[in-house]
């Protein structure tokens, strides 16, 4: 299924090598439905990876499988050299829910301090996660007195206090403005580059793809396209993510068996 | 397990109920409350003398059962749950986590609804007062372990609730609060001896009703002690980091 593989490191070719994440013929049934029939994917080390596609393409199940919450039916999922949800990833893996996952109850700073206990973590690592969000302002409110967007980058900053080797984070951009789109995104590419964090970022928001130094469009449980966005341009001939989006979906539409 | 984290955990629990007066009521004064009032009905009447050591046991458990449930379910529905479990916390940190913060809860709710039912109540109490103390504890405990338990089996806050009548109100119909339990017919009888709270009211009544209760006791206790760590280790197994 990796049709495309011309990325930094070649992703797919070597499993376990240079790979943050291999999944192997990923099979994953929830409730009555085939979420993801068999994906196979790598997620190179050290970069920041999008996975991107419409909602109820399987974005969440997919990471959640990462991470080794997800039940699944079959297949082989490899993180960091372990099988995901082994107990020597739990320090190594940092997870971010779709929907914020912190207490509302509790301010930021406790927030992040719990989390920072349980991951053994720093006490300097809450105000350094506090102001990688910027919510120092907000470091002594409640969680449940801020606006959604900043109730995602506290959840965001649970992730970051344990600094870990894989961030797996779930549409963490969505409903922020696009200054601190901007900012977040930064923050992503600067603990991938120059921190050699891998970072693993859904999104629904096709435009995100100019973001991330690899993609993945993930339609219907099943990867159209593995590649960076140059390539990814290229191959299709459209002018941006969106329209090499829709010219893939008319691919395989089209050709139904072939396309990939 | 590591108790860093287990502590860490109540910490944070005993935070998040700092922030919350309406559970903190419901722990501390709601029992009281009952009390005060059952002590007015049946004013004048030997009724309360009889029963009012009987209810100490009763109303930590129902309360602790309620405010548990609901809680930790809460903590699946907002996906903290979900999010904890990718981390290094084990189960058992997050089970005993819960334990110890409602115990402390337990051990304050137990000398104030204690200290109201003998002195503003004029509870009669022949036995040691702080074994009341003591059984009241166990009994909140047990009503933390089974609301872990059955959290686990609900999917929202409302089928939380709903549990109460099918697991509580069973115990407090058998417990030998209305009825004696050799009273009962032998099969209600018999089903009451495999109920928890049946002990706690067994053990309540000696120490109101015998001088010198503590070997009596200690078997009541035994059980309540045993029936709280069996709840606490079938709740950890309710508790699955792999959810479909
Ligand atoms: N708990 C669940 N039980 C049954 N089906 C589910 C559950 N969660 C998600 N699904 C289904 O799985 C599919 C993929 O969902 P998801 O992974 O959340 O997609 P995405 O994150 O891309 O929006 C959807 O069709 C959704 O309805
Ligand atoms: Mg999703």
């Amino acid at each position: 299924m990796n049709n495309d593989q011309g990325g930094r490191q070649s992703g797919g070719s070597t499993p376990g090598s240079g790979a943050a994440v291999v999944v192997e013929h990923l099979h994953v049934v929830r409730g009555e439905r085939v979420v993801l029939p068999d994906l196979s994917v790598t997620v190179p080390t050290g970069q920041v990876v999008g996975l991107l596609g419409p909602s109820g393409g399987g974005k969440s199940t997919l990471m959640r499988a990462i991470v080794g919450v997800q039940q699944v039916e079959s297949g082989e999922v490899t993180v960091l050299g372990e099988p995901a949800g082994s107990s020597a990833l739990r320090h190594r893996v940092g997870y971010v829910t779709q929907s914020p996952s912190v207490y509302a109850d509790l301010s930021v700073r406790h927030n992040l301090a719990y989390f920072a206990k349980v991951l053994g973590a720093p006490k300097d690592s809450v105000d350094r996660a506090i102001d990688a969000v910027d919510l120092r302002s907000h470091a002594d409110s409640s969680v449940g007195t801020l606006s959604g967007g900043e109730r995602s980058r506290v959840s965001l900053a649970a992730a970051l206090v344990g600094d870990p080797e894989l961030l797996v984070l779930d549409e963490p951009t969505v409903g922020l403005d696009p200054v601190l789109r901007r900012d977040l995104w930064n923050l992503f590419k600067r603990l991938a580059h120059e921190q050699g964090r891998t970072l693993f970022v859904s999104s629904h928001v096709m435009d995100e793809a100019t973001r991330c130094d690899r993609l993945l469009l993930l339609r219907d449980g099943e990867i159209l396209s593995d590649s960076t966005l140059p390539e990814l341009l290229r191959r299709t001939g459209a002018p941006d993510a969106e329209q090499a989006f829709l010219a893939l979906v008319d691919e395989a539409a089209a050709n139904p068996r072939e396309a990939r | 397990m590591n108790p860093r984290i287990t502590l860490a955990t109540t910490t944070r629990i005993l935070r998040q109920l700092r922030a919350d007066h309406r559970t903190i009521a419901m722990m501390l004064v709601v029992p009281c409350v009952l009390l005060g009032l059952l002590a007015w009905i049946f004013d004048g009447t030997p009724v309360f003398d009889r029963i009012g050591a009987a209810l100490l046991g009763v109303f930590p458990f129902v309360v602790m059962f309620i405010v548990t449930s609901v809680a930790t379910l809460r903590e699946r529905t907002s996906g903290t749950l979900e999010r904890l479990l990718t981390t290094p916390l084990g189960k058992g940190d997050f089970m005993l986590g819960y334990a110890l913060a409602f115990g402390i809860m337990a051990v304050l709710q137990a000398l104030i609804a204690t200290g109201f039912a003998i002195w503003v109540c004029g509870l009669d109490i022949a036995g040691p007062k702080w074994l009341l103390v003591v059984v009241a504890v166990c009994d909140a405990l047990l009503g933390t372990a089974l609301g872990l338990l059955v959290s686990g089996f609900a999917a929202t806050e409302f089928q939380a609730v709903q549990f109460m009548p099918a697991f509580v109100l069973p115990q407090f119909l058998l417990c030998g609060l209305l009825v004696p339990r050799d009273a009962l017919p032998s099969i209600l009888s018999t089903l009451s001896d495999f109920m928890p709270l049946s002990y706690a009211v067994d053990a309540m009544r000696t120490i109101a009703a015998v001088p010198e209760p503590v070997g009596e006791v200690t078997t009541d206790i035994a059980v309540i002690v045993g029936a709280i760590v069996l709840s606490l280790a079938l709740g950890s197994l309710t508790l699955r980091r792999r959810t479909p």
